[in-house]
């Protein structure tokens, strides 16, 4: 009988349990959680502070997954070294976890930047965790002013999240636009202006240097007071396991297509790791819920002896904030970069389509969203344009811009 | 299992699919108090060109990327049909990023809707199949073409 241990608790190790189950339904999995929570929805984090889940809904399966999967969590542990000519992992209770596979599914962490003056602050937080949530909704009351430095999407859907609760929340941002790692600049004005008319405040290309207590002063040297501090600045991958292993990392941990990382029988999934960017032709670290789940279940599939390849990752981003909507997905390559822009505007809608050597690359999308996936599937498939009426499809996404053969196979058989 | 398929050579592009849909899943029992003078939000949509049309809804894929993808553990597959439990739905439209034929939209709540073969309302079978007038949409068993 096999051993598996799962390092996390998240999407990723969700994922990699049900890929074990779908091969082997007898081997041993010990799950090493460090929350005290079930595998739960890290992104609803925003919605439960805006009253549209709770906590029990929020868990990502019914409530007796564990136990149908035949699996073991230790909650509250962490693992602190992965000893692979042992075969065992070592917790920080002092515990060995015999073990044959392993899969690294540690997420990331907020990155702090060493802000002078930091430690004057009363109340600041992180927005990464149910923890984190239910300790800032305590903090915040009717009265509070919030600074939230990062206008990346965990910020911006902090300050949806904060809006109703709170007088006032002002974003602060190094960059000089919202989103920056989603969105181009005139996208981003768009929905920047959407969010001010909704009361979010932004100071974009400046942000805290140092604080004083309850007041920030800002690189311009404007100085912001508030109550409650939010630090959203980004997250970085939890490669320290992997480090200590001798397994190849870079901003994550490097997985193959198979998800193994480049020591024999330890893999790695989600927010951890690095793995290929089929729209970017590179490596790159993508933390996004779809991908953590993918990643995780073929590494579990391959963990048990299986045969799983994830070869499809690019990034893709459905965000939304105060009902107007956005989706982004793939690479906008530039001119420059031999990429091609087409753009369609209208009432309250953006819409730009990004290709590149007879590819769709990218697009991002505001206000209509309407079969979006139509879209991200030619990304993730590399459909060759000119298999397709592509004319058609830049002004509307629509199953009729496929041949008639195409068609017949996509919604005439299984799928 | 029986999935809802159009013959498109048969579609007339009528779209009674679609009101038949959004009578089925209104929980009204009379169809002018369902529909009349209000905005429908069919689970089928038909789609087409001059030349052709067709009705598209879900494809109850064998390996859903919308299920795989749903931030919110709302979609799972039962006996083979993709469902929802629009009481997780945030309605974060991440299913409609993903889905390559476009058959999930947002519903009248904000939520998400989707085909679920009737199964879960009063109808019992596919009420687009039982009224198409032409015999284009069915509900069978089929393999790959």
């Amino acid at each position: 009988m096999k051993q598996y241990v799962i390092i996390g608790n998240g999407v990723a190790a969700a994922g990699c349990i049900e890929g074990i189950r779908s091969v082997d339904s007898e081997g041993a999995i010990t799950v090493v959680s460090k929350e005290n929570h079930a595998v739960y929805c890290r992104p609803l984090i925003s919605y439960y502070l805006q009253g549209k889940t709770d906590l029990q809904r929020m868990n990502y399966r019914s409530s007796d997954f564990y136990e149908t999967m035949n699996c073991r969590v230790l909650y509250g542990k962490e693992a602190i070294k992965i000893d692979s000519a042992a075969n065992h992992v070592l917790l920080n209770d002092g515990t060995t976890l015999p073990c044959d596979r392993v899969c690294i599914a540690t997420g990331s962490s907020p990155f702090v930047p060493a802000f002078a003056g930091l430690e004057t602050v009363e109340k600041k937080f992180s927005f990464m965790t149910i923890d984190d949530t239910l300790a800032l909704e305590q903090a915040v009351n009717a009265n509070s002013h919030v600074l939230i430095v990062g206008a990346g999407l965990i910020g911006l859907k902090c300050a949806e999240g904060l809006r109703d609760r709170v007088a006032s929340i002002t974003v602060c941002d190094l960059a000089d636009r919202i989103l920056s790692s989603i969105l181009d600049k005139e996208c981003a004005a768009v929905m920047q202006k959407h969010l001010e008319e909704n009361g979010i405040r932004f100071m974009l290309g400046d942000s805290a240097e140092r604080f004083e207590g309850n007041t920030a002063v800002m690189k311009s040297g404007k100085r912001v007071v508030f109550d409650v501090l939010v630090l959203a600045v980004g997250v970085r991958a939890n490669t320290d396991l992997a480090k200590a292993l001798g397994a190849e990392v870079n901003r994550g941990i490097i997985v193959d297509s198979h998800m193994q990382t480049t020591s024999p029988h330890i893999y790695a999934a989600g927010d951890c790791t690095e793995g290929e960017d089929i729209s970017l032709g590179k490596r790159r670290v993508l933390a996004l819920l779809p991908n953590a789940y993918m990643q995780g279940h073929c590494a579990g599939v391959n963990m048990a002896g299986g045969s799983a390849v994830f070869n499809k990752a690019i990034a893709m981003n459905s965000i939304g904030f105060f009902g107007l909507h956005a989706m982004t997905a793939g690479c906008y390559f530039s001119g420059e970069e031999g990429g091609e822009m087409y753009e369609q505007t209208g009432d309250g809608t953006l819409k730009r389509l990004f290709t590149k050597d007879g590819l769709l690359t990218g697009f991002i999308l505001i206000g209509n969203v309407d079969r979006a996936g139509i879209y991200t599937s030619l990304i993730r498939e590399k459909t060759n344009l000119d298999t397709i009426d592509f004319e058609m499809l830049k002004k509307v996404t629509t199953m009729a811009a496929f041949s008639g053969k195409s068609r017949r196979e996509k919604l005439g058989g299984v799928v | 299992m029986k999935r809802v398929y159009v013959n498109e050579q048969w579609c007339l592009g009528c779209h009674l699919c679609e009101y038949n849909c959004a009578f089925a899943n209104s929980g009204e029992a009379d169809m002018v108090k369902a529909l009349k003078g209000k905005p429908i939000y069919p689970r089928i949509k038909v789609e087409g060109t001059e030349l052709v049309n067709f009705a598209v809804s879900c494809r109850h894929c064998t390996d859903p990327m919308c299920v795989k993808s749903c931030i919110a553990g709302a979609l799972s597959k039962h006996d083979g049909a993709v469902c929802i439990d629009h009481s997780k739905c945030v309605g974060c439209f991440t299913c409609i990023l993903v889905c390559p034929y476009g058959a999930l939209s947002q519903g009248e709540t904000g939520a998400i809707q989707k085909c679920e073969l009737c199964l879960e309302n009063a109808c019992g079978e596919p009420a687009c199949v039982k009224g198409c007038p032409n015999g284009a949409i069915v509900y069978e068993e089929r393999d790959t073409l």
